[in-house]
């Protein structure tokens, strides 16, 4: 009798699973997952620093499409922001590989997350400090960049993890439009080899699951050691 | 700039409405079933986190962990395509005859908002005061009947708006439903694109059902807030 689970579709893909046809082919599997939310991650934290700020801004014509496009955005499912890309990026930009596509989609979706969470992080810095560094006569863009944003930067550190986590798990929807990260391989080897659903599908649960867990518990570990600077 | 001619038409009338109507009462109805079968499992879950048995508690926390870290495609896919080999064969044969997209949408979209919603719980179970616990205990209630008429009253008064706000998300998170070929608002945009090459209208119009969608949700759940619970935003 055949054994009830066989893993052998596993051990026999691995290197499958893991970097997709590299190096003779395009990175593909854990490998193009880590590239796609590494990359959208370092790109969205600028985004949303850059959304967050303008969001908080003195200007009502500055302060007001940037709040619009965050809401707009924040009232969407992120599949329908890969497709608006996925249509609307060969439209203006002429020809635009897959895999732009989705970091693009990626990062303007978390863009309108973080920018949330520098808004808290700035807020979260006691008045007194803008009060007291307007004094000593620092324009406010220097305030914001000298004095706020250090120390607010550093409160978010553990906010930012966990987007990274979310960003991790929402790679797994660039399997729509064909990019080949791990999702996308899995349903490749399943398609092909038909009898091993469960295993597969287990496998790159655990995959993602030990990806997120190791994150998690780093922002988790960050929370604990950065509360100290909440002391005053 | 675009080469692209509007037309709106094909969107407020005929076929092409009919589908994306029937798409938003897909949405609807998947979403609606799901946070009420989420709301009671995370309850559970929110409660076995909290129990003073430490193999139950471990329990709870093993699933909360996995299920909010692990992709929701991919646990869709699980109960799609892998859960027959785990699943008893009348539930199976059951499951195929009554249309098993549905059905394993619904059970992941659960799963996964439940781990979510039971956070939410138990935050709102912290929030009260401990003291409350341990006068009901010792006017002689059990820890289940504690929780039943004293804490779980009260929290759950707390918890509505993350509640909501879950609803919402798994509103959202329903369009991934679309992947294993459950007929959605997301899947009958997609649909409409693909019949009439009219992308930017079909988009538009998911688009704007979901932002409306949002908007009334939260102005509700601001609502609830002010006048309930009487929190005011900061200015």
């Amino acid at each position: 009798m055949e054994p009830f689970f066989n893993f052998s579709v596993i051990t026999d893909n691995f290197t499958y699973f893991m970097i997709g046809r590299f190096p003779h082919g395009p990175l593909g599997g854990v490998g193009l997952t880590l590239y796609l939310a590494v990359v959208s991650c370092v790109l969205s934290f600028f985004g949303g620093l850059i959304l967050g700020l303008l969001s908080i801004s003195r200007f009502p014509a500055v302060r007001y499409p940037a709040l619009a496009f965050i809401n707009l955005v924040r009232g969407m499912p992120l599949l329908m922001v890969i497709f608006w890309m996925y249509f609307l990026m060969p439209a203006l930009f002429g020809k635009v590989a897959e895999n732009d596509t989705v970091i693009m989609a990626l990062t303007l979706f978390t863009s309108a997350y973080m920018s949330r969470i520098v808004v808290a992080g700035i807020e979260g810095i006691p008045k007194g400090q803008t009060e007291a560094a307007l004094s000593t006569g620092l324009t406010s863009w220097q305030v914001m960049l000298y004095i706020v944003l250090p120390q607010g930067l550093r409160n978010m550190i553990p906010s930012f993890v966990n987007q990274f986590v979310s960003l991790i798990k929402d790679t797994s929807l660039a399997f729509i439009v064909g990019v080949s990260e791990l999702t996308h391989v899995a349903t490749q080897i399943n398609n092909r080899t038909m009898a091993f659903p469960t295993e597969i599908f287990v496998f790159i649960a655990l995959i993602y699951f030990i990806l997120c867990y190791a994150f998690t518990s780093l922002s988790r570990w960050l929370e604990g050691r950065l509360s100290w600077s909440k002391a005053f | 700039m675009l080469n692209y001619t509007f037309d709106w038409s094909i969107i407020t009338s005929g076929k092409y409405f009919d589908w994306l109507l029937s798409g938003l009462l897909m949405t609807l109805k998947l979403s609606a079933l799901s946070i009420v079968l989420a709301f009671l499992l995370g309850l559970l879950i929110a409660v076995m986190r909290m129990s003073h048995n430490r193999p139950v508690r471990w329990i709870a926390h093993a699933y909360l962990e996995f299920f909010r870290n692990t992709p929701l495609l991919v646990q869709i896919f699980f109960w799609y395509f892998g859960s027959y080999k785990i699943l008893p064969t009348v539930i199976n044969d059951w499951l195929n005859e009554t249309g098993f997209e549905f059905a394993a949408a619904a059970i992941a979209l659960t799963i996964y908002t439940s781990a979510f919603i039971a956070e939410d719980i138990r935050s709102g179970v912290l929030s009260i005061p401990k003291e409350q616990m341990e006068a009901a205990r010792s006017a002689g209630f059990s820890y289940l009947r504690s929780m039943q008429y004293i804490i779980l009253p009260q929290a759950i008064r707390i918890t509505i708006p993350p509640l909501v706000n879950q609803f919402l998300n798994l509103a959202k998170n329903s369009s991934l439903a679309m992947t294993i070929g459950v007929m959605e608002m997301t899947y009958q945009a997609r649909q409409v694109e693909s019949y009439t090459f009219k992308g930017f209208e079909a988009f538009t119009a998911a688009t704007v059902v979901y932002l409306v969608l949002s908007i009334v949700i939260t102005s509700l759940v601001n609502l609830y807030n002010e006048k309930v619970l009487n929190v005011h935003k900061a200015a």
